[in-house]
């Protein structure tokens, strides 16, 4: 990269998400990392526009390897900082699964050569994702894996969970669960209700994220592992999260941004860009779900960007892929919790930013000095139509097609770089 | 006011009075249809293809009826045996055809909203003769002709629909109808046959028959798919007989007139007695059959005049 020269962003609103505060002032970087204010060789006046830390987005599916016609490292790094985010951590459901060392250097390769933001690999939690045997926990350590998960193939078998989060839990590694009862919400589409039943869908009572809950909390207690649960989307499953919370538990949750901004509605006539895993929720759990981000109960936004090609999604809304792009959108989305008053921004930003990278042991996530010059300057107030075909993804489906956003970003920086300008 | 259909893809988008002109012109029908000459040309020239990704024996045979009364080229496609085994979506099939220039479609599909995206995609009329569970609009239309000819009147009845209404799509656009008539609609069978949150739709629910049948007008039972009988949905076929199956002793309860209907096919002994099912005094599931004919008959005779009147609106 040459000699890093050192930038003065000036006039900048601070989005401070471990102070929780916004403040008017000015940021120095050098060599990559933000260092104490003083004179730069380059200065950039922010006028008067807000500068966070770049967001940390964990679960993001790249289809390298298997399905580079859906997504490769080098459209979701361009996706990812038109969006604001400056580090994602990918899944590993992948073709094949990243569940050997060597899978994983192949998937930190091709990161390493064509992604334009920061990536961190997670591995699975048992081999190829079939909830029988555990992985190679310890290796896939070594080789770069920050934390292990099956996805949405829920494991199943008790004793085969319990084994792999005891020895998980030794070894300090973080274990992703997907709270839903497999067998409950099996070939569900749509969440139950006078919804499902008018439009005649197979649908999944939310209980069953619950019950998923309670058996992994209870896991989680048992063998005092580190426990994320993914996605937390409804009110009855909150309840059991802030007991396990309240007992010590070392454990977090997340939510996808789609659930936060959307809800069981939204598929109206049977629109497949709204089926999502776990499937939109009603309005009450969907507001409810936000507040608990705003009190710290949910540590984690992400947005579970799915890409799916236009033949998985041009079907019936049964046989139609599950799934939605969200690493461009994430912050234009971010920014309908803040003008409809659910967040404020230095709570998005810390559930967005600096929970995760705490929660995944990845610097960043901070306006600190010392900490990484990964930064993104928005305007939260610009408005704009989405169109899906001019995102840099190369499956195109998001829920927001066509809809009016609010905010955008000006520009991504990855360790002092610039990676998007919206001007260019 | 409402917009002119171009499509007939559910009940729920229909008003009431273009419910009740289906109805009146399906009536005029009825007496064509028992003319010993039963053609005409309304239709002729224009091209009527069935796609039926399911199988159906009594629908499509109705479907390609009407359209051949009203004088329309009728083609029948064994959708199963095509294209859509070797992959092709849905919406390729559609434009597929598309281009072959039909101006009815009659789609029947497993998937609960795939005959709205097909309509989507082409510039044909649409006619759903079954979508998964979500609709059957045409069946809901002939049930109501049958009852409006029955009892003189589709208003202010009590009508009992009983049996296995989670998986029915004519449970659907049959309690939408109804409802739209302000009729007090009840959804009688076990629990685990009711969709959730289906109290909230404006109906009664019960899960007993001698509580939801008194006092009915029309019993409507629906037919029990043989894969929910074994232990799945319900215990065993005798204890949903037991419990659910229509008979002389359940039908005391209802109106001392009331009639029994049925969208067939029947399972004799499970659903409904046989003695009940062909009782001339009491069952007028043949009725709906002959009325199935007349009512697909109205609802394609009216898209095609809706089609015709808005080519000349542009013309204009």
């Amino acid at each position: 990269m040459g000699t890093q020269t050192s930038i003065l962003f000036e006039n900048a609103r601070l989005v401070d998400p471990v102070a929780l505060s916004v403040t008017h002032g000015s940021i120095r970087i050098e060599n990559g990392q933000i260092t104490t204010p003083g004179p730069a060789n380059q200065t950039i006046d922010c006028d008067g526009r807000y500068l966070a830390p770049g967001i940390v987005d964990v679960g993001v599916k790249v289809c390298e390897p298997g399905e580079r016609h859906k997504e490769s490292f080098k459209s979701a790094g361009l996706a990812a900082a038109a969006g604001g985010v400056t580090t994602i951590v990918t899944r590993p459901d992948t073709v094949p699964t990243i569940d050997s060392p060597e899978t994983l250097e192949f998937v930190t390769r091709r990161a390493q050569a064509a992604c334009a933001v920061r990536t961190h690999p997670m591995a699975a939690l048992t081999k190829d994702r079939h909830g029988q045997e555990m992985a190679e926990i310890g290796f896939l350590m070594d080789a770069g894996a920050v934390a292990f998960t099956d996805g949405d193939a829920v494991v199943t078998d008790i004793k085969v969970l319990s084994r792999a989060l005891t020895y998980a839990g030794q070894l300090g590694a973080l274990v992703i669960g997907h709270p839903q009862d497999p067998g409950l919400s099996d070939g569900a589409a749509v969440t139950s209700g006078k919804f499902a039943s008018l439009r005649g869908l197979p649908a999944v009572s939310p209980m069953a994220e619950r019950i998923g809950l309670d058996r992994d909390l209870a896991l989680a207690e048992m063998t005092g592992a580190a426990y994320h649960a993914d996605q937390i989307t409804t009110v009855r499953a909150l309840r059991r999260l802030q007991r396990a919370k309240d007992a010590g538990l070392n454990v977090t949750a997340g939510v996808s941004i789609h659930h936060l901004t959307l809800n069981e509605f939204d598929v109206a006539d049977y629109r497949t860009f709204f089926k999502i895993k776990p499937p939109l929720r009603s309005e009450d759990d969907r507001l409810a779900v936000g507040q608990a981000v705003a009190s710290g109960l949910i540590d984690i936004i992400s947005s579970m960007h799915t890409p799916q090609d236009e033949e998985s999604k041009r079907q019936p809304f049964e046989a139609a892929a599950s799934g939605a792009v969200g690493l461009e959108t994430f912050l234009p989305a971010c920014m309908r919790l803040y003008h409809s008053g659910v967040l404020t921004l230095p709570q998005i930003f810390r559930a967005a930013a600096l929970n995760p990278a705490r929660r995944f042991g990845l610097a960043g996530g901070s306006l600190a000095v010392g900490a990484p010059a990964d930064l993104v300057l928005f305007d939260p107030d610009a408005p704009f139509v989405l169109d899906r075909t001019r995102l840099k993804s190369k499956s195109k489906n998001t829920p927001f097609d066509g809809q009016r956003m609010e905010g955008r970003v000006l520009q991504t920086f990855v360790a002092g770089q610039k990676v998007f300008d919206h001007a260019a | 006011m409402h917009a002119a259909l171009n499509h007939l893809l559910g009940i729920e988008p229909l008003h009431p009075s273009q419910i009740t002109a289906i109805l009146d012109l399906a009536d005029s029908y009825v007496d064509f249809n028992r003319n010993p000459l039963k053609h005409t040309d309304r239709l002729a020239g224009l091209t009527q293809i069935n796609m039926f990704f399911e199988n159906s024996t009594r629908t499509q045979a109705s479907f390609e009826l009407a359209g051949k009364r009203l004088g329309a080229d009728v083609m029948n496609m064994a959708m199963q045996a095509s294209s859509v085994k070797k992959g092709e979506t849905l919406i390729d099939t559609a434009l597929t055809l598309n281009a072959m220039r039909p101006d009815i479609l009659v789609v029947r599909h497993p998937h609960s909203g795939a005959v709205d995206l097909l309509a989507q995609k082409v510039n044909c009329a649409v006619l759903n003769a079954g979508d998964g569970r979500h609709e059957h609009p045409t069946q809901a239309l002939l049930d109501a002709l049958t009852i409006r000819r029955a009892k003189g009147r589709l208003h202010r009845l009590n009508i009992a629909i009983c049996g296995d209404i989670a998986h029915s799509r004519v449970a659907r656009s049959n309690l939408i109808l109804l409802g739209k008539m302000e009729n007090r609609v009840r959804l009688v069978g076990p629990a685990t046959l009711m969709p959730t949150g289906v109290a909230d739709l404006g109906v009664e629910v019960y899960h007993d028959m001698a509580e939801g049948l008194k006092d009915a007008d029309v019993v409507m039972m629906l037919r029990l798919q043989k894969e929910r009988m074994d232990g799945g949905f319900i215990p065993s076929e005798r204890e949903y007989y037991h419990r659910y199956g229509l008979d002389g002793e359940k039908l005391a309860h209802a109106k001392s007139d009331a009639i029994v209907m049925h969208p067939g096919p029947m399972n004799r002994g499970i659903e409904i007695d046989g003695d009940i099912a062909d009782d001339i005094n009491r069952s007028v599931i043949q009725e709906q059959v002959e009325m199935g004919v007349a009512v697909r008959m109205a609802a394609m005779d009216l898209l095609m005049q809706n089609r015709t009147a808005q080519t000349q609106d542009t013309l204009v």
